[in-house]
């Protein structure tokens, strides 16, 4: 019982730091970001060419939509980027995806975007981020970072990293989104 | 009590699974109005000494650093915090963050036409001229803004800003206030008809910062204004980019206390074409050290951000010797090319064969004497005088790097680049006279074979080879990954090339990583060797360490 008892009074101690208040917080928003339904939220960003334009008002005809974070310098990005840009046609084709590259190059290297994405010979679509708005309203801790998101514009599925085949899993989900299949 | 919160921390993160199952039980969907996400980062290291590389004995023996973001939206209104944690921060980092704190909070409302935040913010000008608040956690980079914004877009294509607030220092903020107004007018959202195939962006702003003056050598700026214009004409496949800023004069202990003005310049211009892209940037930065503490050092309290024109190298061995823009003064170009062969043609193979080609190089700048009786960069005088075209005679540094990347087969993908540089370290890493300008050589090749589809051996052999310095390196790296959960990697650095013998280190490092949607998890152990590690071009210096590494990340 002693122990129990040291144990309520730490407890309450610490508490009483701020640092706990906001691990509380930080543990109620992980378990009720899970059990919720997630939106594209609402920030600017810019097209390659100059426009403003708010990222709520991404839609692909209520077709599924890859938005995929990555930067010039980032290795596995390019390689993530070249390996969909193999099957990307096809996916275009079976799912009507669209898949939207978000470069979040900073202005050492955001005149290199389109450069780099013609010079590659991509397809996507291509916003620039480079203030870090959209990042950080999604919780991009790093690049590359891939969100699915379904036909109702609900973000459904999201991954980190890179490594050879992820984009094989990609497509397995991505086909039963376009069906208006649950993935959870 | 401090040493039980990461205990807390710890405990809280393996129950965290767990929590996810409780809460889809007892919490119905939209029981709270709104959404709340964010995310989560941990670095955790136990450090072994091991002095004959140079790594220390810690007391401590383990080391954290970590942070969780928490937003929350509801329609217009969104609110969120960081807390960051550092018990205390891992070695290479600055030890002023050490402890526990809430430093970056929020609250925003936005409509279609305004955007009013209270609290800390990012945000830039421009391309960071005259203003940049920003943060990369890879290297403890934070000077966010605690203050005031408003974004206003009165007409479509009208878009203004204003900030007032103090800059980031460590846990805490700079004595400086800034404050500034950016407006920017883009032509193809404002006329849309007239303007449908060439864009123009016209924009300028102004930055002022108040520090009071407390100096009893000189008579000090309490108020430094600096100012920025720029132009942007984008039409099909061309992109022609300039920004001028000047910046009045700000005596300060970056500049060693001269009254000169400052002026930067950066000038880009881009063609590309489905398959080929080029593009040439050129700069010159004349005494734009800019920030909120005329005493400040280091990446403290920085207002502007100047970014460096050079690659950011990402092969380890290439990334040796990265450049970092010098505010006092420099003069760079940089050219690049990106290429594919099409698919199908006898020279680009079945999937086509991308070929990257870049240069730069970077000088300082031509300074003379403001009279016979000064020397040049003397404290308490105009410092020196400058010619905007005038080179000066010191390389700072060169690159000329090409990448060529094929996929041969379904099975089998190779990618192979050389590089040929000069880094001239004493100006780079402000040494004074001790090294010298260092000349080498980097080759890489990349390989990857896909075992099975989802199951992938990645090797990447890398040298590089210089006589100045630590000499030659080599380093070997073999990456086994299983999609989309796991991989290990085990990888060697070795300086073969040491002058001294008995300096020649094997630096050998294992890893094994989960990951799993938003999360991943990766545990190393090995060598890591001192060097400067840079994320997105900015860098900072790590001190040879040895030991047990675990990186956790979650985005939720």
């Amino acid at each position: 019982m002693r122990f129990k008892a040291d144990l309520l009074f730490s407890t309450i101690h610490i508490m009483k730091k701020a640092g706990l208040i906001a691990l509380a917080i930080f543990v109620f928003g992980y378990a009720y970001s899970q059990s919720s339904v997630r939106k594209i939220p609402s920030v600017n960003v810019k097209t390659l060419d100059g426009r403003t334009v708010n990222t709520s008002g991404i839609s692909n005809g209520g077709k599924p939509i890859i938005i995929s974070f990555w930067a010039t310098w980032c290795k596995p990005c390019i390689r993530e980027l070249d390996a969909i840009a193999d099957v990307y046609e096809d996916w275009v084709e079976e799912t009507g995806v669209q898949l939207i590259a978000v470069s979040i190059d900073d202005t050492r290297n955001t005149a290199k975007v389109a450069p780099f994405i013609n010079g590659k010979g991509w397809e996507y679509k291509t916003l620039l981020d480079p203030n870090g708005d959209f990042k950080r309203a999604l919780g991009v801790n790093m690049v590359p970072h891939t969100f699915l998101v379904n036909g109702k514009k609900e973000i459904v599925w999201q991954h980190t990293t890179y490594a050879d085949g992820d984009e094989d899993v990609l497509y397995e989900l991505l086909v039963k989104v376009a069906k208006g299949e649950s993935i959870k | 009590m401090n040493s039980r919160i990461p205990l807390t921390f710890l405990l809280v993160l393996f129950l965290l699974p767990s929590i996810k199952l409780y809460s889809q039980s007892i919490l119905p969907q939209g029981f709270i109005p709104g959404e709340v996400h964010g995310n989560f980062q941990s670095d955790l290291q136990y450090y072994n000494s091991d002095t004959s590389i140079g790594a220390p004995e810690v007391p401590e023996k383990v080391l954290m650093r970590g942070f969780a973001n928490i937003n929350y939206t509801l329609g217009n209104f969104s609110a969120g915090l960081r807390y960051e944690s550092y018990l205390a921060t891992l070695q290479g980092f600055d030890s002023r963050y050490d402890g526990n704190a809430i430093p970056y909070r929020y609250a925003t409302y936005q409509n279609e036409k305004l955007n009013v935040t209270v609290g800390s913010f990012y945000e830039q000008f421009g391309n960071g001229l005259i203003f940049r608040s920003y943060e990369q956690w890879g290297l403890g980079y934070d000077n966010a803004m605690d203050g005031i914004r408003l974004k206003y877009e009165p007409l479509k294509g009208v878009y203004l800003k204003g900030v007032i607030g103090k800059l980031r220092k460590f846990m805490g903020s700079g004595p400086g206030v800034v404050r500034g107004l950016d407006l920017e007018f883009s032509l193809a959202d404002m006329f849309d008809s007239l303007f449908n195939k060439t864009n123009i962006i016209i924009g300028g702003g102004m930055i002022s910062k108040y520090q009071s003056d407390q100096n009893s050598t000189y008579n000090l700026p309490e108020n430094v204004a600096a100012f920025a214009g720029r132009l942007n004409i984008i039409s099909g496949k061309f992109n022609i980019g300039a920004e001028y800023a000047y910046k009045i004069n700000d005596p300060s202990a970056a500049n060693s206390y001269i009254y000169k003005d400052g002026e930067s310049f950066l000038f880009t211009a881009s063609y590309s074409t489905k398959g080929l892209g080029i593009l040439l940037t050129a700069k010159r930065v004349d005494n734009m050290d800019f920030r909120s503490d005329r005493a400040a050092a280091g990446s403290e309290l920085n207002i502007n951000y100047i970014p460096a024109i050079t690659k950011v190298h990402t092969y380890s061995l290439a990334a040796y010797y990265p450049y970092a823009t010098q505010p006092l003064g420099e003069m760079g170009l940089q050219g690049d090319i990106i290429y594919k062969i099409k698919k199908g043609s006898p020279l680009g193979g079945k999937y086509g064969t991308s070929i990257l080609v870049n240069y730069s190089t970077v000088f300082g700048i031509k300074r003379t004497a403001v009279n016979d009786t000064t020397a040049i960069g003397e404290s308490g005088t105009l410092g020196y005088k400058s010619n905007f075209f005038d080179i000066g005679d010191t390389k700072y540094f060169e690159d000329l790097n090409i990448n060529i990347s094929r996929k041969f087969s379904k099975k089998f993908k190779a990618a192979v680049s050389f590089m040929y540089f000069e880094y001239n370290k004493d100006v780079i890493q402000g040494f004074g006279n001790q090294y010298g300008t260092i000349y080498g050589n980097v080759a890489v090749a990349d390989l990857t074979f896909k075992l099975k589809p989802k199951n992938t051996i990645r090797v990447e052999l890398q040298n590089l080879y210089t006589k100045q310095d630590d000499g030659s390196w080599g380093m070997m790296l073999v990456e086994y990954t299983i999609a989309p959960h796991w991989f290990v990697a085990a990888f060697d650095e070795y300086n073969y090339g040491n002058k001294k013998s008995n300096k020649r280190f094997h630096y050998f490092t294992a890893q094994v990583g989960y990951k799993n949607k938003g999360n991943t998890f990766t545990l190393g152990y090995g060598r890591q060797r001192a060097g400067i590690f840079c994320v997105g071009g900015v860098c900072r210096n790590v001190p040879a360490s040895n030991g047990v590494t675990l990186a956790i990340t979650s985005s939720f």
